[in-house]
């Protein structure tokens, strides 16, 4: 009912293109969170969507109506913004209020609407204060709750949790999705934190330079990220980045790390000889006894407790820093010498020279426009 | 509170009063010799003990001017009501024209915006008498000479750029984003400007029209040359004190406290307005 399609959206400022022929399709009740760092062209296409700017170029569907050249106020969208963009001189109550006004409710309609979703974000405490009363978390509250009144078909959601404090963020990460979920509505929620999008999203999609990157499910894009940019992006603490080049044995393909032969599984024949990189996600290396076959003897730098995993830097005989991930209490060393295996399954394997992902299954990787 | 002396307090206390006796002086004086005679006033060495009369102000309120040599008519009620008359009009009609298009320029960047808005502010750079010669020509060939609508006119120079580019700056500093969450609501484009962008906006409109109306009222090249008796303001009416008997300083005296009394109850009460609205930022949440 109200999917969104976006078609080669063409945008434009002065002779920057912001984006780049994208293109893009909401299915209806999904959750599409739009992730990518700063100058991406996330909010210009949410912008786009809500009728404030227009494209250059391309065409806006919602639903089964082309809205590229209809008003921002008759798209029927509830957005909120990263500022929060509430009305300073009116109440929380009038704020929240100014959709329900646009469609001519009743008074006690207003009332009994306004109240309905204060008490569901819990604000209805403070509905009297004006903007300048209220904490940042209350201000974020109030413009979700102003974007959420009028249910409407289509929800923009402008990295709405970017100015709240980190206990807070939490909170709205867990509550979000079972709210969103609720009211059935079709969301394009941008971040640029990786665990919101993987928490929020029923599918992400990447952006970069006003170009999707990579569109698929949170899995997907973590498990296998089309290229070394992604890859970086997801996961904290970040990928291990090692120079290698694959090579091939009786056992299959293999790179070497610290003159430890690490067989790869994976479709990898087009790697042999190439100059690569490879991926190991800090989770993917555990701390093993030394004379295991595939130990690879490191030096331990420093390790850093974060309540429910440790994390330790260590040095290869080569001298590369590797971060390894463990969960906390499980055992490993704090100092000296130590033996690591790599999880030969989970590695991730990129082209040096263009950063692309190699080979394998269930390729997501998507150029412009192709979505699935 | 950090700690003062009494000698740092005295002295302080005595800065500060020599600093508003200074300034306030000729405000004083002028309203002391708005009740006395030109006799007292022109007394040498003046005096600050006299006999206070209302001569000064009978005079400007019935309109007889008696002298040496004998009764002059003047119109200064008259001339104060078209003061009044003149600037309220013209700063109506300068927030009516200059809003709207003060919003325009600052919302809608279109071909030429910058353009034009400058020429308007450069209205107030070109010398007034340089402007008048033609003007004159003008509004006679057109009949506009010694009109209310003639002279509003004109005074549209003084107001609509100020009113124009202070109000313009206001609109700026409204966030987009404040005005995008409202139309994205479900409000039109109309809708927006009246109930977001005109109050969050509205102290500095009211500056601007405060500023706009001094400005109009302390006019008087423009009134002097367009405008003859009838139509004058009491800036040009007060030409009418120096007499072929002399200069009536009592009454100029009492002319100035009756016609700087309107405008400085206006900013008076207009004050806090006029703080807030020329602090920048007020409009941030």
């Amino acid at each position: 009912m109200a999917s969104l399609e976006l078609r080669n959206i063409v945008k434009r400022y002065k002779s920057q293109t912001v984006l780049d022929n994208l293109s893009l399709t909401v299915a209806d009740g999904e959750t599409l969170v739009l992730f990518g760092p700063s100058g991406a062209g996330k909010t210009v296409l949410l912008r786009l969507v809500a009728g404030v700017i227009d494209p250059d170029e391309g065409k806006i569907f919602i639903g089964d109506d082309d809205m590229t050249d209809v008003d921002a106020e008759f798209r029927g969208i509830g957005m909120a913004f990263q500022n929060f963009a509430l009305f300073p001189h009116m109440t929380a109550f009038d704020n929240i209020a100014t959709p329900l006004q646009a469609k001519r409710s009743s008074q006690s309609a207003i009332k009994a609407g306004v109240e309905s979703v204060a008490k569901l974000l819990k604000i209805a405490h403070v509905l009297s204060h004006k903007p300048r009363a209220l904490s940042n978390g209350q201000k974020q509250r109030t413009a979700l709750a102003r974007a959420l009144v009028g249910s409407p078909p289509l929800l923009l959601l402008d990295d709405p949790l970017r100015n709240v404090d980190a206990k807070l963020r939490f909170e709205m990460r867990l509550e979000l999705p079972r709210l969103l979920a609720d009211r059935g509505a079709t969301v394009v929620y941008v971040t640029q934190d990786y665990k919101e999008a993987m928490a929020l999203g029923d599918r992400i999609a990447v952006m970069s330079q006003g170009v999707i990157r990579q569109l698929g499910t949170p899995e997907q894009i973590y498990r296998e990220p089309a290229n070394i940019e992604i890859a970086r992006l997801f996961g904290d603490p970040t990928i291990n980045l090692l120079d290698v080049k694959p090579a091939r044995d009786a056992r299959g393909i293999y790179v070497g790390l610290s003159n430890v032969q690490v067989h790869l599984a994976g479709a990898y024949d087009t790697a042999v000889g190439r100059d690569c990189v490879i991926g190991l996600r800090p989770e993917a290396l555990s701390f093993v006894e030394e004379g295991i076959p595939g130990a690879i003897p490191v030096t331990v730098e420093a390790e850093t407790p974060l309540n429910e995993k440790i994390v330790t830097l260590v040095r290869t005989v080569r001298g590369r820093e590797i971060l390894v991930s463990r969960p906390a209490g499980t055992p490993g060393r704090s100092e000296g010498k130590a033996h690591i295996v790599v999880d030969g399954k989970s590695a991730l394997l990129f082209d040096h020279a263009s950063g692309d992902r190699i080979g394998s299954k269930n390729v997501v990787a998507l150029r412009n426009g192709e979505a699935a | 509170m950090e700690h003062t002396s009494l000698l740092e307090r005295i002295l302080r206390g005595a800065a500060l009063t020599l600093v508003v006796i200074f300034f306030m002086f000729p405000i004083v004086w002028i309203f002391m010799m708005s009740f006395q005679t030109n006799e007292t006033i022109l007394r040498i060495p003046p005096q600050l003990i006299f006999e206070p009369t209302l001569a000064n102000y009978t005079a400007l309120i019935t309109g007889k001017l008696i002298t040496a040599a004998g009764t002059l008519d003047i119109a200064f009620m008259r001339n104060l009501w078209n003061s009044v008359f003149l600037s309220t009009t013209s700063v109506a009609v300068s927030l009516l024209l200059g809003v709207p298009a003060a919003y325009a320029f600052a919302r809608h960047k279109f071909r030429g915006s910058e353009d034009i808005a400058f020429t308007l502010l450069s209205f107030k750079f070109a010398p007034a008498l340089l402007v008048l010669l033609p003007l004159t020509l003008y509004f006679q060939k057109l009949g506009l000479a010694n009109t209310y609508i003639g002279l509003i006119w004109v005074y549209q120079l003084i107001c609509l750029p100020l009113i124009l580019w202070i109000v313009r700056g206001y609109f700026e500093d409204i966030p987009a984003d404040i005005e995008y969450a409202y139309r994205i609501g479900g409000h039109s484009w109309f809708a927006t400007f009246r109930k977001i962008a005109l109050p969050l906006a509205g102290p500095g409109i009211a500056a601007a029209g405060l500023l706009a109306f001094i400005f109009a009222w302390n006019n008087f090249v423009f009134a002097l040359v367009l405008a003859s008796a009838d139509k004058q303001p009491v800036t040009v009416g007060a030409l009418a004190f120096i007499t072929s008997s002399g200069i009536q300083y009592g009454q100029i005296s009492a002319a100035i406290v009756l016609s700087i009394t309107p405008t400085l109850a206006l900013a008076l009460y207009a004050q806090r307005y006029l703080v807030e609205g020329l602090s920048l930022g007020a409009v941030k949440g």
